[in-house]
């Protein structure tokens, strides 16, 4: 210790390399070894996951369709102004002629009509319908072409058509999240959707709405039942954790399909019911194919992930404090409260979070159970990912999705701190 | 202590038993008395019962048999909040999720007293446990020995006039552990709080306590001041139990009043006082400490009973010497002698005599 703080010059090694550089030198065998055990996950995590993500999360603003399929036109474009209310001039037709024959010919012009049905109903017809005829056209000798378009379709003569195309030919777009938003990119910039379009925005609200209560029930059904898993002894525990445990050893399908058994209006509950005579045969109880239903469903299904934390950090909460406060003259209720409780919180926000951001995703239950009024925004997604074909606004509202978790989260660490949640 | 009635039990034990199964008796007919303001050590090996008679008078285990009085009622079905007893954990039990003043303040709170009541007696009770400055701390902050004051603090605030603790010095090093039995005696004694201390550690039950009780298989084997447990121990398992002990195993030839002569397994004689033998042909045991034993030729006392004994090993304490040797038949005879200037080293392989006053030693249960 002397001889270091003596010496001016940093600390050497016996063979007189600086001791920092011999050190690093050291330990790099080491962390080469590490990397290599961990290379083959790595690898499978980066292309199996990293990359899907990256690219799809890409997708929600990449718009290159419209620039690649009409270079051209994109160009001619320019010079004409969307607000005139007239139909664009010459140049830009015979730019759009010569476009769509290499279009035709290369089977993409479907595509961007597609693409442009998305935004303006009725573009992916006029595409597909003027094709055929289009592709014949011979760009050099034919012309001048506005007319013949016009006659071939008459949307080619409606100023609105082009300004679609004006409006969504950027390479890179925000028209996808203004979409995810409820909104549209038009020419006049960033607009609402008219009213009955509006569907996304309560997807979200809904969807924020029933994890939340999801959670809370789960909250509420977890806590005891995990306190009793903390505190009975051993042998009764082991046997109640196996009931805790039991559905994570079924199908997620087959127990969704039992309550759409137990909860329909010819189900177990409603029979039963009508049995007693508590419900009459005629006005049995609506609790399927609603929001009642999916979050019936969905708290039964995530309960598990509610007590398996709750009851690792109870577990840690020693007997001998309950005591103390006893010993102190403190009633069962006082103990509870202020020394139990408290304690026992890392629990329920580790639970919460794990609870929260799974519901929040949910995809198969509220599909089966929640009808048209019980769906979440990840029904949407796939939606548009396997029926729409619309992966731009699906990749948007994932991401959009992604970031509300991540805010959450990020809500969560400043109010109580992420190092506080203990998952076992 | 100035209460004029000190000498009724405060706290009593009456035939009291525990079960947990229903099969084997944890605690075995328990009678046990107290008086206000004494330091009583319950004190055993682990198993013995000790700390089962320390939660039934907490409360937080019922007597499956017997009565437990305190202040000459039954707290039988009196639940523990309402019992008024201060209690130190093993492990001190702070709430971690408060501070140190926030959890001296906690049994004020719970007994509904004002808030600047309440603060004057934190503030006292860290005072006296010399740690005003730690109110703001939270107890993962503090080290072992200061965890400990806090929670010594914490059962006296509320003015208890019974503190029970146990093992409450368990998990500190020596030193503090010797610096907080004299803390721990000299509070209970300024104070004048009745006291039931739990531990294994015989040292401390010693050097703290008004009376120590052995436990043992969920018995009380001898309840006596430390002096005279350790000089006068009434059964072997004392004997043994209590600091270093000699056993020389044999059969009482006769009974003569306050002497009695042994048979020893190899055929020599020895006097000793009949402590639990009373008649001739017993098997006993007989118990000499090992400080009382003298080798020294000009020390032995003329009415002593000598022994051959060989030294077998020779052992250097610094303060102390210690000779393990091997006498009738016994190699494990301890022999402890003081590092005076005077004082003999013997080698192994010497062959001596040894000797005692009969009154040291003592013919006990087999």
């Amino acid at each position: 210790m002397t001889d270091a703080s003596q010496n001016a010059g940093p600390m050497l090694a016996a063979d007189g390399t600086p001791l920092k550089q011999s050190l690093a030198r050291s330990l790099r065998r080491q962390k080469l070894r590490a990397l290599m055990l961990i290379a083959p996950l790595l690898l499978f995590v980066i292309f199996s996951f990293i990359v899907p993500i990256a690219s799809m999360l890409f997708r929600s603003v990449e718009n290159s369709i419209v620039q690649e399929t009409l270079p051209l036109t994109v160009e001619a474009l320019q010079n004409w102004d969307e607000f005139s209310g007239e139909t664009p001039d010459e140049t830009v037709y015979d730019a759009f002629v010569r476009d769509m024959v290499v279009a035709v010919d290369n089977k993409t012009h479907t595509r961007l009509g597609s693409r442009l049905n998305y935004e303006e109903t009725g573009m992916s017809s006029l595409f597909r319908r003027s094709g055929r005829k289009l592709g014949k056209l011979d760009p050099e000798t034919d012309g001048p072409f506005k007319e013949q378009l016009i006659e071939i379709h008459e949307g080619w003569g409606e100023p609105q058509t082009w300004a679609v195309i004006k409006t969504h030919s950027p390479a890179v777009t925000n028209g996808y999240f203004l979409n995810a938003v409820d909104m549209r990119r038009t020419p006049e910039g960033a607009q609402s959707q008219p009213e009955d379009k509006q569907i996304l925005i309560k997807l979200f609200g809904r969807t924020l709405f029933m994890s939340l209560i999801i959670t809370g029930a789960c909250i509420l059904l977890a806590y005891p039942v995990s306190y009793l898993l903390a505190t009975l002894p051993m042998r009764v525990s082991n046997m109640l954790m196996i009931l805790v445990l039991l559905p994570f050893w079924t199908s997620l399908l087959v127990r969704t399909s039992a309550w759409k058994v137990m909860l329909q209006q010819q189900g177990v509950i409603n029979e039963t019911l009508v049995w007693l005579g508590l419900v009459a045969d005629d006005a049995r109880l609506v609790i399927i194919n609603n929001q009642f239903g999916t979050i019936i469903a969905m708290t039964h299904i995530l309960l598990p992930f509610m007590i398996l934390p709750m009851y690792s950090v109870m577990q840690t909460i020693p007997p001998y404090y309950t005591r103390a406060a006893k010993s102190m003259g403190a009633t069962n209720w006082t103990t509870f409260w202020r020394i139990y409780f408290p304690q026992s919180i890392p629990g329920i926000g580790a639970g919460s979070i794990l609870v929260f951001i799974l519901a929040i995703g949910y995809y198969i239950t509220p599909e089966i159970v929640g009808g048209t009024k019980g769906v979440f925004i990840s029904n949407r997604i796939a939606y548009h990912i396997s029926s729409s074909l619309n992966w731009g606004l699906a990749a948007a509202l994932g991401t959009i999705l992604l970031a509300v978790v991540m805010l959450l989260y990020w809500c969560y660490d400043k109010i109580v701190g992420i190092d506080n949640v203990k998952l076992g | 202590m100035t209460d004029t009635n000190s000498d009724a039990a405060f706290v009593e034990f009456q035939r009291v038993q525990k079960s947990y199964d229903g099969e084997n008796l944890v605690v075995k007919d328990l009678n046990l008395a107290l008086p206000k303001g004494e330091f009583l050590t319950m004190l055993g090996p682990s198993g013995s019962g000790k700390t089962t008679c320390l939660m039934m008078l907490a409360g937080f285990e019922t007597a499956t048999h017997g009565e437990i009085l305190l202040d000459g009622k039954p707290i039988n079905n009196i639940p523990p909040h309402k019992r008024g007893i201060g209690m130190v954990f093993q492990n001190y039990a702070l709430f971690p999720h408060m501070t140190v003043a926030e959890n001296l303040s906690f049994p004020l709170e719970v007994r509904k007293l004002g808030k600047s009541e309440r603060e004057e007696k934190v503030k006292r009770a860290l005072d006296m446990v010399q740690m005003g400055a730690f109110g703001g701390r939270r107890p993962a902050q503090l080290s072992g020995g200061q965890q400990q004051r806090i929670a010594l603090a914490r059962a006296l605030v509320f003015e208890p006039e019974l503190v029970l603790m146990d093992e409450p010095l368990g998990a500190l090093d020596k030193q503090l552990r010797e610096h907080m039995q004299f803390e721990i005696t000299r509070l209970a004694h300024e104070l004048g709080i009745t006291t039931v201390y739990v531990t294994h550690d015989q040292t401390e039950a010693l050097t703290m306590s008004d009376r120590v009780a052995v436990f043992d298989d969920g018995r009380i084997q001898q309840l006596a001041p430390p002096d005279q447990l350790y000089e006068e121990p009434e059964n072997s398992f004392v004997a043994q139990f209590i600091g270093e002990n000699n056993t020389l195993e044999g059969v009482v030839k006769s009974i003569d009043g306050d002497t009695c002569l042994v048979q020893l397994d190899d055929g020599s004689e020895i006097d000793a006082v009949p402590i639990n033998v009373h008649n001739p042909g017993e098997r006993t045991k007989v118990s000499i400490r090992p400080e009382r034993v003298e080798f020294n030729k000009d020390r032995l006392h003329a009415d002593a009973h000598t022994l051959k004994a060989t030294v077998k090993e020779f052992i250097y304490m610094g303060d102390v010497f210690r000779f393990r040797m091997s006498v009738a038949g016994n190699d494990e005879f301890i022999v402890k002698t003081r590092n005076a200037p005077d004082a003999v080293r013997l080698q192994p392989g010497q062959e001596i005599d040894i000797g005692w006053l009969a009154k040291d030693c003592r013919a006990l249960d087999a």
